[in-house]
């Protein structure tokens, strides 16, 4: 599946990611996600190393989305890629597009084989969720939430106490006829609840930290997004003011269309 | 969501998020299921038949790639025209092979005199160099048949110093820009090169944030 970039100087080193953490995003409503990790990629300068080659998403291919100047705008991108930084021994993995149908499960079963195979410690998985499905408890306060498989919990569970982080709540399965049994359910969270539950039962160190919003201007909410996951993880140093501390890649421009014809006035 | 008229809908999602088809397929397949998708599956299974020297079709068997030193891909009624009308004539070129697939969308046959208005995805060779393979593909290859598609096409073939040419079109409309796309003088030309690709690119690169999908992009 993973497929690294030959890189000269870099050789295998690109490909060396034991004790590394995965973050990685789910592709799910407003592509928040989506959207956090490429500021997350973009802000690190983070260097691609490789792509997955898989039958799992729709093609598509275009040129550098992180693009600075001339010079770096004319590497090819697709789908799925791979950057890393072995300074914050952090591999990230971006998605551009969705799912192909009956693919979602096909697709974690493989990306988890390669996460034990190439020894991450832990994923780190961003995603959202639909913010009209939230109940009166969740509409009051933060419409941040994270969860931990039962191997991470161990590990960090007491951070989260920590941060005063906010765990998903689970709900009832049958809602009016039996409150009992509660399940976990992440409505518009794309292969977030499927990742989820398949990392607990192999014991991966897995954490979702995820958003209620809405389709729409996900731009506020990828911000929001990474500026929790930097709460933890740590990534750049926090400031008053964060939301100008991350980089918005040159993919981002003209996210609502194109110029108006003038014309028109 | 609620709407203008007081009724909650569910809205669709951008990411393509759709919540039924994850508790589809979040549940655990029956035998009849697994039966049930096999039949599916086998029904948009594509086929690639090259035509031997007789003339008559056959299977692509698991025989030796062939040698391609020059391999022309058009996707789209536009591009397959463009070669037709500027390229492709019964001189220079032979029919050497044809696709066969069914989508929701069309179906191709295994018949390798079509018409222009058919749904067809035909190879031709070059009489003169039987290394340069051009392939016309004016059908729709849907999401889950375009990694099929490639990996039978190109499985075919040998790929040391394969030099491969995509032309395809899209709407004006899709071009993202600063201005207006009612402005812009078209139809015009960008392209994508991979790195290997040494030789001179005929019209500028295709800017960010415009993308390319489906079987051009695969």
């Amino acid at each position: 599946m993973f497929v690294p970039c030959d890189r000269g100087g870099g050789g295998s080193a690109g490909s060396d990611f034991k004790g590394f953490t995965l973050l990685m995003p789910a592709v799910s409503v407003g592509n928040v996600g989506q959207l956090a990790i490429d500021l997350v990629i973009s802000t690190l300068d983070m260097t691609k190393v490789g792509y997955f080659y898989t039958d799992c998403l729709v093609p598509m291919v275009g040129n550098n989305p992180y693009a600075t100047a001339e010079e770096n705008s004319m590497e090819l991108s697709i789908n799925a890629e791979v950057y890393s930084l072995p300074s914050k021994k952090l591999v990230v993995l971006q998605i551009r597009s969705p799912f192909i149908k009956n693919k979602y499960r096909p697709f974690c079963q493989t990306l988890l084989s390669w996460v034990k195979s190439s020894k991450c410690a832990r994923i780190v998985l961003l995603s959202s969720s639909h913010a009209y499905q939230c109940d009166d408890e969740q509409l009051l306060g933060t419409p941040l939430r994270y969860l931990l498989t039962p191997d991470l919990e161990k590990a960090v569970g007491g951070l989260m106490q920590e941060l005063s982080w906010k765990e998903m709540e689970k709900v009832a399965a049958y809602p009016g006829i039996n409150d009992t049994e509660k399940v976990l359910h992440i409505p518009g969270g794309g292969i977030t609840k499927l990742l989820f539950t398949e990392s607990c039962s192999k014991g991966i160190q897995m954490a979702v930290l995820l958003k209620f919003c809405s389709e729409g201007d996900n731009i506020p909410d990828a911000f929001a997004l990474v500026s929790y996951l930097n709460e933890w993880l740590q990534l750049i140093k926090s400031e008053v003011n964060t939301s100008s501390q991350w980089k918005i890649p040159s993919s981002w421009r003209l996210l609502f269309g194109n110029g108006l014809p003038p014309a028109l006035f | 969501m609620a709407t203008f008229f007081g009724e909650v809908v569910v809205a669709p999602s951008r990411a393509g998020v759709d919540d039924e088809e994850w508790a589809e397929e979040a549940r655990e397949e029956t035998p009849e299921d697994r039966e049930i998708r096999r039949e599916l599956e086998k029904k948009r299974e594509i086929d690639v038949l090259w035509t031997v020297k007789s003339g008559a079709s056959t299977e692509s068997t698991a025989g030796e790639p062939f040698a391609c030193s020059k391999f022309i891909v058009a996707i789209g009624h536009n591009a397959a025209a463009f070669l037709s009308s500027f390229i492709l004539d019964s001189v220079c070129w032979e029919v050497v092979g044809v696709v066969k697939l069914w989508n929701e969308w069309c179906r191709t046959s295994s018949t390798t005199t079509v018409l222009p208005t058919d749904s067809f995805c035909l190879f031709y060779r070059l009489i003169s160099d039987p290394t340069v393979l051009l392939c016309q593909c004016s059908c729709y290859v849907a999401e889950d048949q375009q990694f099929q598609w490639l990996e039978k096409v190109f499985g075919c073939m040998r790929k040391e110093g394969l030099q491969v040419t995509i032309l395809s079109t899209c709407p004006v409309a899709d071009y993202k820009t600063q201005e207006s796309t009612l402005t812009l003088p078209s139809p015009f030309l960008k392209a994508l090169k991979t790195k290997e690709f040494k030789e001179q690119v005929c019209c500028p690169l295709l800017e960010q944030p415009n993308i390319v999908r489906d079987l051009p992009a695969a």
